[in-house]
């Protein structure tokens, strides 16, 4: 078997196919990108409506509740599947690139809504109440005091999370999207053996992978202790 | 007309206040008329809910009845603009500092005035300069609350609360923390703030202090005021037991 | 864009299939759970107390399969070992796959909680006369277990989601299931959306019974939400 794949192996990391896959990688980094910022803009903004308390605001809270339970209890294959046929049925013609990309936007706003407001949570409630006391408003205390303090509690989950979502991006192949995955199917599709393929492919991602969670464990350790 | 002069005599009047944590009362029905510019003493074993009427007082826990009229208006604390009309008049010094632990003595001094009243920066930092020597702050002010004393952090947030330049202070055992030669600088600056005219109430268990420069003290148990008086009333012939067996316990010490 | 109709009415004969997915889902993610925490305790406890030469293949193990996706892992025994003379169902691919990859993650986790035991309790254990094997009995396993209990259930829930791409090699799991049903009927929003309310239930559920039992064992916060 050795032998075979030692055979094959130039036919298979010609130009054209490692053209192929540097494209596809750099789909899965895009698409895991878009969602992480975005979903890191609309997280915060998530994360704030399920802070505020005002009576009148409630509806909001509901619906952000909502939100980051639904999009945290059905698995990422389904969501991409409502929202693929949604969009199939509404006759908008999107390239699968933005169906997928608002998909993981989607998710991932939903799991950083939560992170950061573990993160702002984290933070004493003495120091939101001295900021009440002295007429901060919710996005006062939170920009002037509690953010300040609690980037470093929210940053190392946040980029675990990024991380873990460049691995679940591999779902996207399933609606079509030329990301990483879905390269090593067409590979596969067009004769090369499944051993080389899918072992490039699990090489490929764990080279994207592995460098930023060994930055994700230092960034952790580097931002414990210190408070300011 | 006669509740209209005794409201505008008064600052601040607490009448028949109650607040709950959950299904706990911790305070029952509290009364409490204070003067411009009186000096209120709270005492009280801990757990009477002392730090509680700050609290509600500041809207930071909700009061379950009663209410509270500040220069003879009922606060309404389920507005915000009434809520803020109160925060504005007012600064509390917590019983544990709560000192913005991201900013330096000086930057938790000059915070509020400059980013939530829009003062001018310049005029906030050397105003807040001056509170922080006054509390015998010079050389700490670009130091961050977890390098300074437990003492220091005091004084600190006793000039956090003074640059707010409120009508009405709230002190919470501001001299619990303090080293004993630290407290006659800090009391100074608490005497010249009462003879300036300014209201307070103030908790301290600190005998001298409290005869010296409150007007009257309110004796707390169990979430109730069950004695008020003059300092020298408290302290030397008390009416009710628990007050004498109290003062006779920091008397000891 | 907005006169889409919905027609529940043609899927709820249905409605059995999908429930029958939703337990083949749980089915998978409780034996590849319980197939983990094997690894992973096994692992876990070399990484503790073993040799030290096992660290560095058990590391390379949890390096491996964190950081690649559990999807292309199964592409991998489904489609790669055939040509190495080793053919897999594609229910015991999906199986085996998510039993090595949970294995991988709950080696880390219970390695963390394994370094948490407490000096404090440890010492007044000793100062009791407790024996070695007391020690572990009665304060460092229920310490270890009152620490992993939250991260590993939360786990659970994640492998929960995750059984649904068994769907992708043709296990009739729930999602699989709704992919059956949308080629009879072409009724894809009503079907995807009934089968997302019914993950939501069942990760609900599998929360509050976990919740309720580590409340009962460990008196740790009932939370669900
Ligand atoms: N956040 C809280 N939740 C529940 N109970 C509280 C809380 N804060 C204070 N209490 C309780 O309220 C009572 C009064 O507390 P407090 O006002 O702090 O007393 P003091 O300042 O006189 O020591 C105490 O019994 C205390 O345990
Ligand atoms: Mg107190």
């Amino acid at each position: 078997m050795m032998a075979q794949l030692i055979q094959e192996a130039p036919r298979f990391f010609t130009y054209y196919n490692l053209l192929f896959l540097a494209q596809a990688v750099g789909t899965t980094i895009a698409l895991s990108a878009i969602g992480c910022l975005f979903g890191l803009l609309f997280g915060c903004l998530i994360s704030v409506v399920r802070l505020t308390e005002k009576p009148w605001l409630a509806p909001l809270r509901w619906i952000a509740l909502l939100f980051t339970e639904f999009f945290r209890r059905v698995p990422f294959l389904v969501t991409l599947m409502l929202i693929f046929f949604v969009f199939q049925l509404s006759g908008a013609n999107l390239p699968l690139f933005v169906v997928a990309s608002l998909s993981v936007t989607l998710i991932a706003s939903a799991f950083l809504a939560e992170i950061i407001r573990a993160g702002l949570l984290s933070i004493h409630r003495n120091q939101w109440d001295a900021a009440t006391a002295m007429n901060f408003g919710l996005i006062q205390t939170i920009r002037f005091v509690v953010l300040p303090q609690a980037w470093k509690m929210i940053l190392p989950p946040a980029f675990g999370f990024f991380v873990m979502f460049i691995k679940d991006t591999a779902l996207a192949s399933q609606i079509g999207v030329i990301e990483l995955t879905f390269a090593g199917k067409v590979l596969n599709n067009k004769g090369f053996s499944a051993i080389l393929v899918f072992g490039t492919i699990l090489i490929l991602y764990f080279a994207v992978s592995y460098p930023l969670s060994r930055y994700g464990h230092y960034l952790e350790k580097r931002l414990a202790p210190s408070r300011h | 007309m006669v509740i209209i002069w005794r409201s505008a005599l008064h600052h601040l009047v607490i009448k028949d206040l109650s607040a709950h944590y959950g299904t706990v009362q911790v305070l029952d029905s509290i009364n409490l008329e204070i003067a411009r510019g009186e000096v209120v003493g709270l005492m009280g074993p801990s757990g009477s809910g002392k730090s509680s009427i700050l609290r509600v007082l500041t809207g930071l826990t909700p009061l379950s009845a009663g209410s509270v009229s500040l220069n003879g208006e009922v606060i309404n604390y389920s507005s915000a603009e009434s809520v803020r009309n109160m925060r504005e008049r007012s600064a509390i010094v917590f019983q544990q500092y709560n000192l913005f632990q991201n900013m330096t003595a000086l930057e938790n001094v000059t915070i509020a005035p400059v980013k939530i009243r829009n003062r001018d920066p310049e005029e906030v930092e050397a105003e807040a300069r001056a509170l922080l020597s006054k509390v015998g702050l010079t050389d700490q002010i670009s130091r961050y609350p977890d390098q300074l004393s437990g003492g220091q952090q005091q004084r600190v947030a006793i000039a956090r609360a003074l640059a707010l330049k409120p009508e009405i202070l709230l002190l919470d055992e501001i001299t619990a923390a303090l080293d004993p030669e630290l407290v006659s600088d800090v009391l100074d600056t608490i005497r010249a703030l009462a003879s300036e005219g300014m209201t307070m109430i103030i908790v301290s268990h600190e005998m001298g202090f409290m005869r010296e420069v409150s007007h009257r003290i309110a004796f707390m148990a169990q979430g109730n005021i069950i004695e008020c008086g003059k300092a020298e009333q408290i302290f030397n012939s008390p009416r009710e037991a628990r007050t004498r067996e109290f003062v006779s316990k920091i008397l000891k010490h | 864009m907005l006169d889409y109709t919905f027609q529940y009415g043609q899927i709820w004969p249905y409605l059995p299939r999908l429930i029958d997915g939703a337990y083949l889902a749980l089915e998978i993610a409780f034996l590849s759970f319980c197939g983990g925490l094997l690894i992973g305790t096994a692992n876990a406890s070399l990484l503790s107390f073993g040799p030290q030469w096992i660290a560095k293949p058990i590391q390379a193990f949890v390096v491996f399969f964190t950081n690649t996706p559990q999807l292309v892992q199964i592409y991998f025994l489904y489609f790669a070992l055939p040509d190495a003379g080793i053919l897999l169902s594609s229910y015991a691919a999906v199986l085996i796959g998510m039993t090595l990859n949970a294995g991988a993650y709950l080696t880390e986790i219970q390695r963390a909680g394994f370094s948490t035991r407490r000096q404090s309790e440890m010492e007044a254990a000793i100062v009791l006369g407790f024996s070695r094997w007391q020690q572990i009995r009665y304060v460092i396993l229920p310490h270890i277990a009152r620490v992993l209990f939250p991260p590993l259930s939360n786990h659970f829930i994640i492998m929960t989601l995750g059984t649904s791409m068994a769907a992708i090699f043709g296990v009739e799991e729930l999602t699989g299931q709704a992919l059956n049903i949308n080629s009879i009927t072409f009724r894809s929003l009503e079907i995807f959306s009934v089968v997302a309310a019914l993950y939501i239930a069942i990760t609900l559920l599998a929360s509050l019974a976990l919740g309720l039992l580590g409340s009962l064992l460990f008196r740790t916060k009932l939370r669900v939400i």
